[in-house]
């Protein structure tokens, strides 16, 4: 409950700086209405289904995109994570695209995926992917040394030292690496939307409201968007304390 | 002192082993009596440990072979407990589940299993839950833990690697005594790396000084004092004669 005060306190102070904002007219009231004003509207259209609907689909497309690099990030990370060899020659390319905005890759994909829903799950699988699969291979690589020994002179093969102690090892690594693909894709997704054919989802919600004046349903689903990415981190947090209680200790 | 198999645990001829060219061991020989603990002894860096990770297959040799009654480390179960035990326990499995781990492995049937935690559970006194996570544990319990899995699977041979260097000295002292009277009830063949040259004499049938590289053994010292050892073996004629031989031994070996 007392953890809560701080941060409660902060939202408060900074609504309260908004609304001074406004009433020293800082900016035009159609660009900086005042935050009852945008909650109103944000309810509102809350109410109506039409954000609602957004958010739902952002959600969908992040949760696909990232599903789809967990997928294919974790298992591969692991592997080549347990093939150092390999993972120093792959490493170079690895890290390139990691460093690489992934916007950049927009038209690439748009060729290979088409401008449909296709492109937007998979520039964000791939950023993300990238992002997990090198968490992986690092947890991998960084395995205690004495464990892996432990487990061999017990008589374990490669193939049960990989599965009982390496994926284990390397699993408070792995979740740091869900943690931030999950907000990677949650960025990817939200500028798709924006500028990849949508007809739906927060990035297309915000800049619809943006050329359309709708000022304060603007600021709603960029609120909308912040909570959305706050809450996935959050809830990974969680995760990771609740299910490598033992990492580091 | 030569054994002949039948009579050996171990026997290792022509050990060869060197790091970036510099030798470590050229043509090292050494017997390990059935049932005896021997404890190994000498400088810095002079491959205690070298030794047993070799001798666990650990570590690959250079040449010469180490035998287990004829067989090779991979045909013979053994037991290694490491000197840093937050290391080596698992920390995602329970206590319990690190000793029932090697016995998975073996394919022991659950029953069996659960059997064999109780007896080791039974034997080390163990009065804390072994249902906890290994960082719940103290720094003494956990190597107790360590122990206990290294054992559970009935090793032909142990190797401690320094076990209780970690841990606070009334600790150090209450497992040492657990431990000698475990290995000597299950007359377990043992090989101890040690720092700790009273340490080495308490619990070993016989004490292996070793010197700087490349390593030779220095003396082989026998420890013929009774069993069971407490604390009281340390003003022991006995004990402090052998203690002071050895020592001139370790400073000659050091010396040189």
């Amino acid at each position: 409950m007392r953890a809560a005060v701080a941060p409660a306190l902060g939202a408060l102070g900074f609504v309260l700086f908004w609304q001074v904002a406004v009433w020293l007219r800082v900016a035009d009231p159609v660009l900086l209405p005042a935050p009852a004003e945008a909650f109103r509207d944000t309810w509102q259209a809350f109410a109506g289904g039409t954000l609602a609907h957004d958010t739902w689909r952002t959600v969908q497309r992040t949760a696909l995109s990232f599903a789809i690099a967990t997928a294919i990030g974790v298992p591969l990370g692991v592997a080549l994570g347990a093939q150092e060899r390999l993972y120093r020659g792959v490493e170079f390319v690895v890290d390139f695209f990691r460093s690489t905005p992934a916007s950049a890759l927009f038209p690439l994909f748009l060729i290979l995926f088409g401008p449909g829903e296709g492109t937007k799950v998979a520039v964000a699988a791939f950023g993300a992917a990238l992002v997990i699969l090198f968490n992986a291979a690092y947890g991998v690589i960084n395995a205690r040394r004495t464990r892996v020994l432990a487990a061999r002179v017990m008589g374990a093969s490669s193939a049960r030292i990989l599965r009982d102690v390496l994926v284990w090892e390397a699993m408070p690594q792995i979740l740091v690496g869900m943690r931030a693909g999950v907000s990677l894709a949650l960025v990817i997704v939200v500028v798709a939307e924006m500028f990849i054919g949508s007809t739906d989802g927060l990035g297309h919600r915000v800049i619809n409201a943006q050329m359309l004046f709708e000022s304060g349903l603007m600021y709603g689903a960029i609120f909308v968007a912040g909570a959305l990415g706050y809450g996935l981190n959050l809830l990974f947090l969680m995760a990771e304390k609740r299910f490598v209680h033992w990492a580091g200790r | 002192m030569r054994l002949p198999p039948r009579e050996a645990a171990i026997n290792i001829r022509g050990l060869r082993k060197a790091f970036s060219g510099q030798p470590v061991y050229s043509g090292f020989d050494l017997d390990v009596r059935r049932g005896d603990i021997l404890a190994i002894f000498g400088p810095n860096g002079c491959g205690k440990s070298t030794l047993i990770n070799m001798a666990a297959g650990l570590l690959a040799r250079d040449g010469g072979e180490i035998l287990y009654d004829g067989r090779e480390v991979g045909e013979v179960r053994i037991g290694y407990v490491f000197q840093n035990y937050r290391e080596a326990l698992f920390p995602w499995r329970r206590a319990a589940d690190n000793v029932r781990y090697p016995l998975r492995l073996q394919g022991l049937p659950r029953a069996a299993a659960e059997a064999r935690l109780e007896a080791l559970a039974a034997m080390f006194r163990v009065r804390f839950d072994l249902n906890r996570y290994p960082y719940e544990l103290s720094g003494g319990q956990q190597q107790l833990v360590s122990i206990m899995r290294a054992l559970a699977v009935e090793p032909e041979v142990l190797f401690l690697d320094e076990p209780f260097s970690a841990l606070d000295f009334e600790t150090t002292l209450s497992l040492r005594a657990l431990l000698q009277q475990v290995l000597k009830e299950l007359r377990v063949t043992t090989i101890l790396v040690s720092h700790d040259l009273e340490e080495s004499i308490v619990l070993a049938d016989r004490l292996l000084m070793l010197t700087r590289r490349p390593t030779t053994v220095a003396a082989d010292v026998p420890v013929p004092l009774p069993w069971p050892r407490g604390t009281e073996v340390l003003s022991h004629p006995d004990f402090v004669a052998i203690k002071a031989r050895c020592l001139s031994v370790f400073e000659q070996a050091v010396a040189a």
